[in-house]
Parts: structure tokens; C-alpha cells; sequence
């Protein structure tokens, strides 16, 4: 029964259902990215609005004791700051103004590598048309049509942004006695058992009973035991500590 | 393998690996770590192990996210910005410039057409002006450019610090448009053509009126020294967005995406060029331009050099056999 769901072992993995980006670089390897949608990105948005605004309101209660020479540097100020701001941040802080980096977001192209000048100098110029005809409708239609949300600019300077990886914690495999599968395991299967043991601490105790009992039929045995049995099927397959 | 022994065998290469990766994404002896490409590839092979003998997903997860960073520091294109930036300047930019001449035609005729057109029309036919530009314009215009009044609303005796204030102001006035009227060709180009007509027929319509009721000379002696950079540099921000909006109307045999991108990444560099001349041209406009003590005629002399000069740099700079490099 499990055996025909299962996927043979190197058959490719049905197209996911999240909206997972897949990256293949020269090393053959794919490295799936994580777009980030439309609230969370008009989120980072609002800060970097808000942000702009304390600089721009600081600096100019700052230049306005200066009087002439600070209306010059006021209105050049006030040119890099609404057009520059952007760019700046991305380039040289690795895709992340103080807004993305506060959502836990950041611009790289389209190939995963690190965003340039040009390109962020584009996708924020075009900024602009995304504003038409008035706040971000062009760039919220966009965004929300694509399938790894691009707005309008993204779409011409090849970027994307994505949710930044944190780093992860060693999840702890809950004791067992190792225990050998009584049918050989595919792939997948063994993924999602190993899986099943390294989340088992972020679930409640009803849940991972409940998701045992449903293996409890094909790893022949009785329901109650299915938790410590599957836990040892994944302490085997994990080896010796 | 175990898993337990696949980690515990390459466990220190890994840690070895992360503090590279931190090293070099704080920007540190980049080019001193020569083992980084063989260190790299054998992560990834790492991975592709792991993956294929159905390692746990905290395995595979963290290796995928040491290979991710090791992606973006490998293959992240550095350039010789300073070195780059003189032979655009010198080449790159004009070469650029000639290569585009379509759209650079199309916009300089919209433009400069939309600009001499209007203000010919105006000069004929004065009530014109009116149709386009609120009254109170007008009038600040004229109390601006007044010969007996004589300080351009920037009177001789000003100040450095003023011609400071002005040169800010050109810059972000400036720039601003040009990055509208680029920004704008995204739209299938009708966002640039919208904005070349408009900027030409306002700039248009206040020469003619100008001139018409005899304010020409302080008009034209002030205007025409930074108006070489100026206006050319909208003409070509022009050009670029109609090369943005072109690649969308007819992108050839590339899906429009893809075309799109292409010419947005030989536009962009047009930008860059554009921002230069604005620069050069709001720094005429506030310390040359603005200046009363030479002639107009040794004004309308400076400007038509300079005009001449951009002629000839778009024209022939660049086109010898060794262009600087």
C-alpha cells in the first residue's frame, strides 16, 4: 500500500506546492529560494518609508541652523535619500535595506547571486512606474500575478527578493533503541521518517500519536508502540552518535 | 554511510568553511584565500550526497544554506568600478550613445521637434502660452528673466553660498526628471514620449514667450551654456525609455521578459551616462550660467562651444581602433 504511493527511488519530485524558487547553479546542484510576497515586502517597505522620513527630518532641523548653504545640501540631501537610499543599502549591505533586513528579507538576481549596481540602480528607478497611478497599484498587480512576485522593476532588472536563511539549530532526536525497518525504506520515506524524529519537539504528544498510528498498520506494530518504533527506525538510520 | 559518520567525517571542513564564508562576506583578503573554489565544489558535492542518501532534512537544509552563501560570494560579479567608470566615460558611454542612434533619434525629434515647434508657435502667435502654462507661471517667469530688474532672480552680488542652493536644486530638479522620463518607457514607451513632449513644449513655450516680449537676451545668454548637457541628457533619458518600452512592443524573438531585461541592462548604462552630463550641467547652471559680469556674447560663445562639444564627443569619441580600456 505505502510501497505504489511511494515514489521510486531518483524519479523527479513532483513540481511543490509551495512557491519554492529553484536555482540551479554550474555544480549541478538546486537551491531552492523563498520568494517573499506582497505584505511582508510593503511591510519593509513602511519602515524604510518611516526611516527616510526621521533621516530627511533630522538632517533638515540640522541644516535649517545653517541657512543657505544648508538649503543646497537640504534639497542634494534630500535627492540621495529619496533616490539613492535604496540602492545604497542593497549594494552594499548584501541585498538588505534597514527595512528588508528588519523583515528578514533581501534582493539578490535572479541566479542567487549577490545584487549589483545596475540592477538595483534599475529596479529602483522603475520604482516609479510601480508607484502609478498611485500607491503601488502597478507593482501590487504585478506582484501579485507572479508567480515569484515580482513588481515591475524586478521584472526588467532580473532580481528577486527573497527570505533571508537563518541559521539552524541541531534539532534533538528523541532516545530510542535502533531498530531496523521491517520492509526497505525509499527515499523519501526515510526523509520524512528522519524528519518525523527531528520534529518531534515542536510537536504535542496527541500529534505525534497520531501521526505514528497511521505507520503503525505497515511497520507491523500494534499503535501504542508506533511512536518508539518509528523513532528507532530514524536513530538507525541516523547511525552511532 | 551513517549519517552520524558522514557528519562526523566532515564536520571540521564544514566549520572551516563557515568561518571562510564569514571572513569573506565581511569583505576580508577576499583574494587570499585560494582554496575557496575546490572548498566550495566539495560542499556541493556534499550536498548532493546527503541529498541522494536520504540524509535528514537539518543535514540537507544547512549544508543547502552554507552552499547558498558560498554561491553568492563565488559568483558575485565584482568589477574595477574606478577603472570601468573612466573608459565609459571616455568610450563606453558615446559608443553607447551611436549604437542606440534609433532611439536616440526618435527622442531627440519628439523632444527637440516638440521644443522648437512650440516655441515658434508661441513666438507667432504669443496668446499660446496661456493655453499651456498657469498665469502666475508666466509672470514668475517674466519677473525672472526681466532685463531692467537685472538679477535673473539670482542677482550678480549673490553669494557663494547661494549659488550652492541653486546647484542642489538643479541636481535633484534635474536628475528627477530624467529618471521620470526613463522610468516612464516602461509603460510601452508612452510614459517617456509623454514626458520628452511635455518638458519640450513647456521649455518651448516659455523661450518663445520670452523672446517675444523682448526678455530674449538675458534669457537665451543664460540659458544656452548648461542647456548643451541639460537638454541632451533628457533627450537620451528619453531614448532609454523608449528603449525600455520598444523591447516591450517588439522584443524580437526573446519572450518579452527576457527581452525586457536585456535592454534594461544597456538602457541603464545610458542612465548612468546621463547623470554625468546633469551633473556637468548643474554645475554650469549655478556657477557659470548664472554669473553677469561677461557679455552675452561671450555667454552665447561659451554655450555654442559647448554644444559643439557634445556634438562631437556623442559623435566621435571612442570610435578609434584602441579605445581606452
Amino acid at each position: 500500500m505505502l510501497e505504489s504511493t511511494a515514489l521510486p527511488r531518483k524519479a523527479t519530485l513532483s513540481p511543490p506546492l509551495d512557491t519554492r524558487y529553484q536555482v540551479e547553479t554550474p555544480e549541478g546542484i538546486d537551491l531552492p529560494l523563498r520568494p517573499a510576497g506582497l505584505m511582508i515586502r510593503a511591510l519593509a517597505f513602511s519602515i524604510d518609508l518611516g526611516l527616510r522620513g526621521l533621516i530627511l527630518g533630522l538632517l533638515f532641523t540640522v541644516l535649517a541652523f545653517l541657512g543657505k548653504l544648508g538649503a543646497g545640501l537640504g534639497s542634494i540631501l534630500l535627492f540621495g535619500v529619496s533616490w539613492w537610499y535604496m540602492v545604497l543599502f542593497e549594494v552594499l549591505n548584501q541585498g538588505r535595506s534597514p527595512g528588508k533586513q528588519w523583515m528578514g528579507l533581501r534582493v539578490v538576481q535572479d541566479d542567487g547571486t549577490p545584487v549589483g549596481w545596475s540592477a538595483s540602480l534599475l529596479r529602483n528607478l522603475l520604482r516609479f512606474v510601480d508607484l502609478l497611478p498611485f500607491g503601488y497599484f502597478l507593482g501590487a498587480i504585478s506582484c501579485l500575478q507572479h508567480p515569484t512576485f515580482k513588481r515591475l522593476g524586478d521584472l526588467a532588472a532580473g532580481t528577486l527578493v527573497i527570505y533571508s536563511e537563518k541559521p539552524l539549530t541541531r534539532p534533538e532526536l528523541p532516545e530510542a533503541q535502533p531498530r531496523r525497518p521491517v520492509f526497505a525504506l525509499t527515499l523519501t520515506e526515510q526523509r520524512a521518517i528522519l524528519g518525523f524524529a527531528e520534529r518531534q519537539g515542536e510537536l504535542s504528544g496527541a500529534r505525534v500519536q497520531e501521526l505514528a498510528t497511521i505507520l503503525a498498520q505497515p511497520l507491523q506494530v500494534p499503535a501504542p508502540r508506533a511512536v518508539t518504533e518509528l523513532n528507532g527506525i530514524a536513530r538507525s538510520l541516523l547511525g552511532p552518535a | 554511510m551513517k549519517q552520524s559518520l558522514f557528519e562526523s567525517r566532515h564536520k571540521a571542513e564544514w566549520e572551516q568553511f563557515a568561518l571562510m564564508l564569514d571572513r569573506l562576506e565581511r569583505g576580508k583578503e577576499a583574494s587570499r584565500i585560494a582554496s575557496f573554489p575546490k572548498d566550495y565544489r566539495r560542499l556541493c558535492q556534499h550536498l548532493a550526497l546527503a541529498r541522494e542518501r536520504g540524509y535528514s532534512s537539518f543535514l540537507v537544509d544547512s549544508l543547502q544554506h552554507q552552499v547558498l552563501r558560498g554561491h553568492q560570494q563565488f559568483y558575485r560579479h565584482r568589477s574595477q568600478l574606478g577603472a570601468n567608470a573612466l573608459a565609459f566615460i571616455l568610450a563606453g558611454f558615446p559608443q553607447l550613445v551611436r549604437q542606440q542612434w534609433r532611439f536616440v533619434l526618435a527622442a531627440g525629434l519628439m523632444f527637440f521637434g516638440s521644443l522648437i515647434g512650440m516655441g515658434l508657435l508661441v513666438y507667432l502667435f504669443p496668446d499660446l502660452i496661456y493655453n499651456l502654462i498657469p498665469t502666475e507661471q508666466v509672470t514668475e517667469m517674466q519677473s525672472m528673466y526681466d532685463p531692467v530688474a537685472g538679477h535673473l532672480g539670482r542677482s550678480a552680488e549673490r553669494a557663494a553660498s547661494e549659488d550652492w542652493v541653486m546647484f542642489g536644486y538643479y541636481i535633484m530638479h534635474n536628475i528627477g526628471i530624467a529618471f521620470q522620463t526613463f522610468a516612464g518607457g516602461l509603460l510601452f514607451g508612452l510614459g517617456s514620449a509623454f514626458f520628452l513632449f511635455f518638458n519640450g513644449l513647456t521649455i518651448g513655450a516659455v523661450a518663445g514667450h520670452l523672446t517675444h516680449i523682448g526678455y530674449g537676451q538675458t534669457f537665451w545668454s543664460f540659458v544656452i551654456g548648461h542647456g548643451a548637457f541639460e537638454l541632451s541628457a533628457i533627450a537620451l533619458s528619453g531614448a532609454a525609455g523608449l528603449q525600455l518600452g520598444w523591447a516591450l512592443i517588439a522584443p524580437g524573438r526573446l519572450p518579452r521578459a527576457e527581452s525586457l531585461r536585456v535592454a534594461a541592462r544597456k538602457s541603464v548604462l545610458l542612465i548612468c551616462g546621463v547623470m554625468l552630463f546633469l551633473l556637468i550641467a548643474a554645475f554650469i547652471e549655478a556657477y557659470w550660467s548664472s554669473m553677469t559680469a561677461p557679455t552675452p556674447m561671450t555667454k552665447y560663445l561659451v554655450g555654442a562651444a559647448l554644444w559643439l562639444l557634445v556634438a562631437v564627443y556623442l559623435l566621435f569619441a571612442g570610435r578609434t581602433r584602441h579605445a581606452p580600456e
